[in-house]
């Protein structure tokens, strides 16, 4: 049965008030996992907000995209991933990365093109990596990492291991080529493979109902490939948790891919240089009462989880965020020697003898 | 040893590799069950079966995509691009991808992979099915490119490009499919970035590539014949990593250069040769470096005007008599 809802609104799917069906602290989730899910998302919203703040320090160099507002699809994904399991990530990728467990202090590094930072500042923000962590990059042309998410699922099948790949992208993406090719792809193959459309409303700057043939840009692409429509909502990180997790056990009981539309919103522009002007009036303050943060402060409360365990959470992301700032802050810039290295596999860049 | 086409040593590479390491997988437009449009990869989804051997569909970036996730992930891909001019709607994979991901990952992602593809001009398909696309990859840092002219170095150097822990693009001459030649038995490893002298002279270099390689050779036997010019000719097999010791030690000796290139003119990769000679051996030289390569024009798909335009034994060794004596 497809989930579908009217663009813009987001509420737990077939439960209006968004409100989960199980009070207490016994349902599916449970008390440790919605910690975990919380101080994800805290992590994720401090660590991109302080990356918006040093950049108007100018500390923050090159181009940012961040995800606030769209913490809960990060977080809830990660938290149903297993170790092992891989992350392909866009350019707007700080927030899966983080997700991983990928430590503030390498990500905001990164950003800051400082040497501490997750790639020494080879990398910049649009292609975060950090493959210990499953994290196996961030893809900065839109649409190039689905069928590469889509080969890691081939090893998996080939070689009988139990990893999925998971593979997040914008709205945007949906109407590129290799969107298409790479669903027709992991289909014919039956990949362990779990597309994830962050639908933010917003192309870059150009509502995707504009420029989209359908309502819904990836759960109305499904049929196509033979994939069920799943569209939910993606502000909710109870209901990200529960729709990953049926996708990883389908992905691992070889049911093949999966790919879910999760609606949402971000708070900011499309990157660093917008303003973000082209907004309606009165929209983003609607969605910031639906802002994924808020919405789970709440859950925990309904949960009968202590207002100062909440507060004691954010108190601690804070700390590791300004400690992790200060470390960037006294990091060195990278050594000019690495130019020169990883190139090619032998660490140089020896094109000729 | 056997006498072994193109083609064939395409397809007895190919299984040489996945016969040695079960992480070998290949997978392409109608190469498994068909045996390649070319025939080039017949036999192999028999041998190999269908979890190693797999057709796709007609979609060049999730095979190009699909081959690198599986080469970061632990498997040694071969990917084929049917014709080389294909590569036109896949290359964010050669030019964005393959090549940078390594280096902006400051050395965390591997991408050993393959892309096999058809090149060149010869079988009169038109300005889309016909093109040499070499220089299109040498330019892009993080590529190797190889491009074989004999079927014994086809399976050597396809080997080496599976065992290689770089992303390499391979270029199959489609009009040298149907050659033959001598190919000892057993296990073939040739070395990427390595020049070859096929032919030893004293007057003239030539650097050659692929289906150029045959008729500067036919070239340079017809110049000692008819004119006494004693021509080397270097088949220079790998644009990426380039053999440069060979080819300034040869011009050290003949102190007179010739390429000969299918590409069109502006940026082939003699172009960037030209450059290297006269910025690290210009005093060896007795005379300017000269290009022989196809106009700079579209392909034509007509018989006679695609032999017009493409570098021709007959337009070789007449450029090669007229500048010597000038």
């Amino acid at each position: 049965m497809a989930k579908t809802r009217d663009r813009g609104t987001a509420q737990t799917a077939g439960n209006p008030s968004g409100l989960p069906s199980l009070p207490g602290l016994n349902d599916d989730i449970g008390e440790a996992k919605r910690l975990e899910l919380y101080r994800s998302q805290v992590e994720i919203r401090q660590a991109e907000q302080r990356a918006y703040d040093l950049f108007l320090q100018n500390l923050v160099k090159g181009t940012s995209h961040l995800s606030l507002g769209q913490e809960a699809i990060a977080a809830g994904f990660a938290v149903a991933m297993k170790k092992g399991d891989l992350t392909f990530c866009t350019y707007r990728g700080h927030a899966h990365t983080l997700a991983r467990g990928v430590p503030i202090e390498k990500v905001l590094g990164e950003l800051m093109q400082r040497d501490n930072g997750l790639m020494r500042g080879k990398g910049g923000s649009m292609h975060l990596t950090s493959e210990e962590h499953g994290v196996m990059g961030s893809y900065a042309i839109i649409g190039a990492h689905l069928p590469i998410a889509c080969g890691a699922a081939l090893t998996a099948q080939y070689k009988g291991q139990d990893f999925v790949s998971v593979c997040f992208f914008g709205d945007g993406t949906t109407n590129i080529g290799a969107f298409h090719e790479a669903l027709n792809f992991a289909v014919i193959w039956k990949l362990p493979v779990i597309f994830v459309c962050e639908n933010n409303l917003y192309m870059e700057y150009t509502p995707i109902h504009e420029v989209t043939a359908v309502h819904n840009p990836a759960g109305d692409r499904a049929s196509a490939y033979g994939l069920e429509k799943i569209v939910i909502d993606g502000n909710d990180a109870d209901v990200v948790y529960r729709e990953a997790q049926k996708a990883f056990a389908k992905a691992r009981a070889g049911g093949g891919p999966s790919l879910i539309e999760c609606l949402t919103y971000r708070h900011s522009g499309h990157s660093r240089a917008d303003p973000a002007k082209y907004r309606p009036e009165g929209e983003l303050e609607r969605w910031k009462e639906k802002d994924p943060i808020k919405v789970y402060r709440e859950r925990l409360k309904q949960f009968g989880i202590r207002q100062n365990v909440i507060d004691d959470i954010d108190k601690d992301v804070l700390r590791v965020v300004d400690e992790a700032t200060e470390a960037c802050k006294a990091a060195p810039n990278p050594p000019t020697d690495i130019i020169f290295t990883d190139v090619y596999a032998d660490g140089g860049w020896a094109w000729r003898n | 040893m056997a006498e072994l086409t193109y083609r064939d040593a395409v397809a007895r590479g190919i299984a040489q590799e996945m016969a040695r390491d079960p992480d070998v997988i290949f997978f392409g437009e109608d190469v498994a069950k068909a045996g390649g449009v070319f025939k080039a990869t017949v036999g192999l989804y028999e041998q190999f079966g269908p979890r190693r051997v797999r057709d796709t569909p007609i979609s060049e970036q999730a095979i190009l995509g699909a081959a690198m996730g599986a080469a970061m992930t632990g498997l040694k891909p071969i990917a084929e691009i049917m014709f080389s001019d294909f590569i036109a709607v896949c290359f964010d994979f050669i030019a964005n991808e393959f090549p940078k991901s390594r280096y902006m990952s400051n050395g965390q992602t591997k991408c050993p992979l393959v892309v096999r593809t058809g090149n060149g001009a010869g079988s009169r398909f038109g300005a889309q099915h016909s093109q040499s696309v070499e220089n299109w990859c040498m330019m892009i840092p993080g590529l190797k490119v190889v491009a074989p002219s004999t079927p014994l170095d086809v399976i050597g150097l396809l080997a080496a490009a599976v065992r290689d822990p770089d992303p390499v693009i391979f270029f199959e001459h489609k009009s040298l499919y149907a050659v033959k030649g001598e190919v000892p038995d057993g296990e073939i490893l040739d070395t990427l970035g390595t020049a070859k002298i096929v032919r030893p002279g004293k007057d003239c270099t030539i650097l050659a590539l692929a289906l150029m390689v045959p008729r500067a050779l036919e070239a340079a036997k017809r110049l000692k014949e008819q004119h006494g010019i004693d021509c080397e000719v270097i088949d220079v097999r790998s644009l990426v990593p380039l053999d440069t010791q060979t080819i300034l030690g040869s011009v050290a000796r003949t102190h007179r250069v010739f390429t000969v290139e299918e590409n069109p003119r502006l940026c082939g990769w003699g172009a960037e040769i030209a450059s290297i000679i006269a910025d690290e051996a210009f005093y060896d030289l007795d005379g300017p470096i000269v290009r022989i390569t196809t106009p700079h024009i579209p392909l034509p798909a007509a018989d006679i005007l695609e032999d017009m335009v493409l570098p021709t034994v007959d337009r070789i060794a007449e450029t090669v008599r007229r500048s010597l004596s000038a």
